[in-house]
């Protein structure tokens, strides 16, 4: 599968709290309006601005803290087409696969806020095509591509009955 | 090849003989869901057109996180997980029975058991010698309507904890002090073991501290073998037939090991917005505390309270400070009836709310004003945190927080001790 779109550039360590904030703990039985608040206390503009396919770019540790799965679905009903990021928080990353939700660790620090991206995710190739730079990243292990390619673990466990990973 | 206690009981619930890195699909004993994530969950297992749950009696829905609820929008949830229970025949813990992984350590979690929650503090359950992990709602979901998930079988990361605590010093302050060290991603999808002479004289309640926060440093469990620290607690709640042996064999391979002495330590406190930006309260410089938070399932235990009440005794907190109280569940509530603790605490000055979730993550009860700081007893002090992006989380001890009740600003227990 190839992706495009353009990169929103975030730090190290954004928290669940930074994407899905507690204050709005009462939108989280409506999915759409919670989006609307997405990562808004990490850049205000980013909820309103992004465009569909456009990829969320992180540092270090993404997505640590509560498990709160509304985190990857919100940033996916934004338009966000892929996370990338150096390192994630293991129930993040998680989420992310059971939702369907495409994740790529790599270096991220060439890639900068504003880059058009191509990704080729079987692959394994970030091509930039505003700095020209090209990146590999290593494949998710075949479990998580497994319920990926399904759509997530509810398609997943929906068309074989049953956990069918290896 | 010997095995660690996650490889034991992982290998022992998906019948195969499993190690670190393995990828199994493994029987599940007990689910947790709370309000904040149960609802998504409930409508996942719709979507998996899922009507009955494999195992009721090892499913437990709480309402712990918006107690009593605030908003419309939440009692709609809570009617929600409500009519799940009714539905299922799981386990209903409605409004005011506590935090979920306090009364899942009180009532089901038990050594050798698979415990999955729909939050990420299910970690708790490590303490008794369970393997116990968070995930997200669709898990769970999968988890209750299947009774397995899937597993790669983590690497562990043995930490020997030796010599005495000091007066004034706890589990709290070591566990800052470990995750400072570690980092917060430093056991990202591994097990901690937690081993030494200075964790098997530790009771219950201080190791559940330590469990709970293991997934501050990114870990997947924070392990504890069962002893007899173990068996004591199971028989306090009338569960003593549900001890277990277990432990890692002596032979088992791990990731690293890392060697703490305690007699060093001092009380820390997690600057923020990182729970890693730990450093001795001595050395934080002057942090003044609007407000005072003790609970959470961190630290709101009883014994918890005890401390904090001995501290109290007497006192009037600072003017400037406002102090808010949580226990854990409804029996240290009532536990601290009894013993006159709510006394020492209302006189004191401090608010005591309903057992629950509320203020530590920013729901209601607790949040915070523009640019004010809250000393919290509680596991995590991220931007936003407590309901305001510009308010100030600083991590302590139960003690620590005492201290800095009655000072106003953050200040070091030990003259109390």
């Amino acid at each position: 599968m190839i992706l495009r779109g353009k990169v929103w550039k975030f730090g190290d360590n954004i928290s669940t709290d930074l994407i899905a904030p507690g204050r709005y703990f009462h939108l989280r039985s409506d999915l759409n309006e919670l989006a609307k608040h997405v990562l808004e206390d990490a850049d205000a503009e980013f909820a309103k601005k992004a465009g569909k396919g456009d990829f969320v770019v992180g540092g270090r540790n993404f997505g640590l803290g509560s498990s709160r799965e509304h985190a990857p679905t919100i940033i996916k009903i934004a338009g966000i087409s892929c996370v990338i990021a150096k390192s994630f928080a293991r129930i993040f990353f998680r989420n992310a696969i059971n939702i369907g939700l495409p994740v790529i660790e790599c270096d991220t620090d060439k890639l900068a806020a504003g880059d058009e991206l191509e990704i080729d995710l079987e692959k394994g190739v970030i091509k930039d095509l505003t700095s020209k730079v090209q990146l590999k990243f290593a494949p998710l292990p075949k479990a998580m591509t497994q319920i990926l390619s399904d759509g997530g673990l509810v398609e997943h466990i929906k068309k074989h009955g049953d956990f069918k990973i290896e | 090849m010997g095995k660690t206690i996650s490889e034991k009981i992982l290998s022992e619930h998906s019948g195969r003989d499993l190690k670190a890195d393995d990828f199994a699909i493994v029987k599940v004993d007990l689910c947790l869901l709370q309000d904040g994530t149960g609802p998504l969950a409930v409508r996942q297992l719709e979507q998996l057109g899922i009507k009955e749950v494999v195992n009721p009696q090892g499913i437990a829905v709480f309402l712990d996180h918006a107690a009593p609820s605030p908003r419309k929008e939440l009692s709609n949830d809570h009617i929600t997980l409500r009519n799940f229970a009714r539905r299922t025949g799981c386990y209903l813990f409605d409004i005011g029975e506590g935090v979920c992984h306090q009364v899942m350590s009180e009532m089901f979690t038990s050594p050798g058991d698979v415990l999955v929650g729909a939050d990420s503090h299910t970690c708790t359950g490590g303490a008794l010698g369970a393997f116990a992990t968070g995930m997200g709602s669709t898990d769970i979901a999968v988890a209750m309507g299947l009774g397995k998930t899937w597993f790669r079988v983590p690497r562990t990361i043995k930490v020997v904890v030796n010599g005495k605590f000091r007066p004034g010093v706890f589990a709290k302050d070591f566990m800052l002090f470990l995750i400072g060290t570690l980092g917060a991603e430093g056991a990202t999808y591994k097990a901690i073991e937690f081993t030494g002479e200075a964790m098997e004289s530790l009771p219950m309640p201080e190791r559940l501290v330590i469990s709970n926060m293991a997934v501050e440093a990114g870990a997947k469990a924070g392990i504890f073998a069962s002893d007899k620290m173990t068996k004591a607690y199971l028989k306090l709640h009338g569960r003593e037939d549900k001890y277990k042996e277990l432990r890692s064999d002596k032979d088992a391979k791990y990731d690293k090991e890392i060697d703490i002495e305690v007699d060093k330590l001092v009380p820390m406190v997690s600057m923020p917005h990182t729970v890693d930006n730990t450093k001795p309260v001595e050395k934080a410089g002057k942090v003044k505390a609007h407000q005072v938070f003790i609970g959470s399932c961190t630290n709101g235990r009883i014994e918890d309270l005890r401390v904090v009440a001995d501290i109290w005794k007497g006192k009037k907190r600072d003017t400037d400070t406002r102090v808010i109280v949580t226990p854990a569940s409804k029996d240290v509530y009532l536990l601290a009836a009894k013993e006159g603790l709510i006394e020492t605490f209302v006189e004191f000055g401090a608010t005591v709310t309903t057992p629950g979730c509320g203020a530590c993550v920013g729901v209601h009860g607790g949040i915070l004003g523009d640019g004010e700081n809250c000393i919290a007893t509680s596991n995590r002090n991220f931007l936003g945190r407590m309901g305001n992006p510009k308010g100030y989380i600083y991590l302590v001890s139960p003690a620590t927080a005492a201290a800095s009740a009655i000072k106003g600003e953050l200040a070091d227990p030990r003259e109390y001790f």
